[in-house]
């Protein structure tokens, strides 16, 4: 393939503006603030090549593959009529990619630990790591639910600053009443829940279907997919803090 | 030699990532679907290029700068660095931790340059708006999100405040700006919050608030280490939207002045 040859060599150049500015602070805070030379500078080049390698490569692969096929499900979703399994699509989708997701699976056991040691739950190994597999199924059906309501907001067009504000709402008076060791991690699982292969995918899922589904705006209706997705785990976790 | 078993130790952690993905959609595709796949072997080469890419780029951020970037946070953050470079020498004050602040706010900008899923975001959002909102631009104002977001949770951990303050305070200026903000930008605004913290910044951000919390006297780093990541989130939503309005605000000056 001759043609993506090209396309990932002139992409090269980007990702490595993309990358300078890490380097420069870095090397900056190194030399010039801890004064400091750097160590194992040939493993930090070998690494600079590897993930300007890898961003370019994920790029090309981005549009080459996840982008179209996340749109081209949505159209045929679309077409298909059929409601239901497109939220069963979606619910699978957050679900299934959330309960897999590494930065979960740390956040959750530093979470049990946090717990056994806030004598939330038993100190045994056992409690502990039921509590860090309790937590994880909890954010995934909450990220598996955020997709649901937000394919359903684009199917009918609801406007999406009242659902995050009515969810910011609950989360400010859940935190009220809310365990205090569990806020942190229940506000930081928002954030971490969104993975580099989802974000992609899920918004490519939410455009396609905006600009497949008549009277949608694709600006407007397909974007939100990701702050459902973010908003409803610190809602969930939160609860099951308190329910635990 | 052990590179490259490295690197097969990453390919799997990433294929097994990826695992779920693919059989959801392979499996609606032909289950639900029942359609075969247009352009077939392009679609399975992107997500190959997808799976080598990342772990391509995993693989990098744990040799190169995720071991100095860890490094620098603790040697930051310790204290014998701090006394040498104190504004006030000898006392507690959350003013001789700046090296450690503009540390956060430079970290925080240059990883979010650097996230590869706010790039899709922005390539999606330049696709989708005709070129209205421009890849860079959208970047860089969530990158400054982010860099502020990070910085000021930082003085948090060493001012020892409770975190719900600021996270409410900062969801008080968001449905705010909501209220104002052009409304084609809205939805965007609330995505980048959660696009911005994933494979760059999150270790980084994770080492920068455990060094703080374990090293500032008085704090947890159970309870205090946590919470950077949110920060993170919610500033990207505010400074997105501002950039929105300010560039709303530019223009509607410019064609007031031309009429």
């Amino acid at each position: 393939m001759p043609r993506t040859l090209t396309n990932l060599l002139r992409s090269l150049g980007g990702s490595a503006r993309d990358l300078a500015p890490i380097v420069l602070v870095v090397v900056f805070f190194q030399l010039a603030v801890l004064q400091q030379p750097i160590p194992n500078l040939a493993d930090l080049i070998i690494g600079l090549v590897l993930v300007l390698l890898g961003l370019t490569f994920f790029i090309n692969g981005l549009e080459m593959g996840l982008f179209p096929i996340g749109e081209s499900l949505a159209n045929a979703f679309a077409r298909k009529g059929s409601v239901l399994w497109l939220l069963a699509f979606a619910f699978a989708l957050g679900f299934g990619t959330t309960i897999a997701e590494p930065a979960l699976i740390a956040v959750a056991a530093e979470a049990a630990a946090i717990a056994a040691d806030a004598s939330l739950i038993g100190k045994d190994q056992d409690s502990v790591d039921n509590y860090a597999f309790g937590l994880r199924i909890t954010v995934a059906l909450s990220v598996g639910f955020a997709i649901v309501i937000g394919v359903l907001r684009i199917i009918k067009g609801w406007p999406i600053q009242y659902m995050i504000m009515g969810g910011y709402v609950i989360v400010v008076l859940i935190t009220m009443i809310a365990p205090q060791e569990i806020i942190g991690i229940a506000y930081d699982s928002g954030g971490v829940t969104t993975s580099t292969i989802t974000v992609p995918l899920v918004t490519a899922l939410g455009v396609g279907l905006a600009s497949a589904i008549k009277g949608r705006n694709p600006m407007i209706d397909g974007f939100g997919l990701i702050a459902f997705a973010s908003l409803t785990p610190m809602i969930f976790v939160m609860i099951y803090g308190m329910l635990v | 030699m052990s590179l490259l078993l490295d690197f097969l130790d990453i390919l799997l952690a990433t294929m097994r990532d990826l695992i779920p993905i693919v059989a959801i959609i392979f499996g609606f595709q032909f289950l639900v679907i029942r359609k075969p796949i247009v352009n077939l072997s392009r679609t399975l080469f992107g997500f190959f290029y997808v799976l080598i890419g990342l772990a391509l780029f995993l693989q990098g951020l744990e040799r190169a700068l995720f071991p100095l970037g860890r490094l620098m946070a603790s040697q930051l953050t310790d204290p014998a660095f701090i006394d040498l470079h104190a504004l006030l020498p000898g006392e507690f004050s959350w003013q001789n931790y700046y090296w450690v602040y503009l540390f956060a706010f430079a970290i925080g900008w240059s990883t979010t340059i650097a996230e590869p899923s706010l790039i899709a975001v922005a390539i999606k959002a330049n696709e989708v708006s005709g070129g209205a909102i421009g890849v860079n631009g959208l970047r860089q104002s969530v990158a400054l999100g982010v860099a502020i977001g990070i910085s000021l949770g930082c003085y948090r951990i060493v001012a020892g405040d409770p975190i719900h303050y600021y996270i409410i305070a900062g969801y008080i200026v968001v449905i705010i700006q909501t209220r104002f903000a052009p409304k084609m930008i809205v939805p965007l605004a609330y995505d980048s919050g959660g696009v911005t913290t994933s494979t760059v910044t999150v270790p980084l951000v994770a080492a920068l608030g455990l060094g703080l919390s374990e090293t500032v006297p008085g704090r947890n780093p159970l309870l205090d280490g946590f919470g950077l990541i949110a920060f993170a989130s919610l500033f990207p939503v505010i400074s997105v939207m501002a950039y929105a309005q300010l560039a709303e605000f530019i223009n509607n000056r410019r064609s007031a002045a031309s009429a």
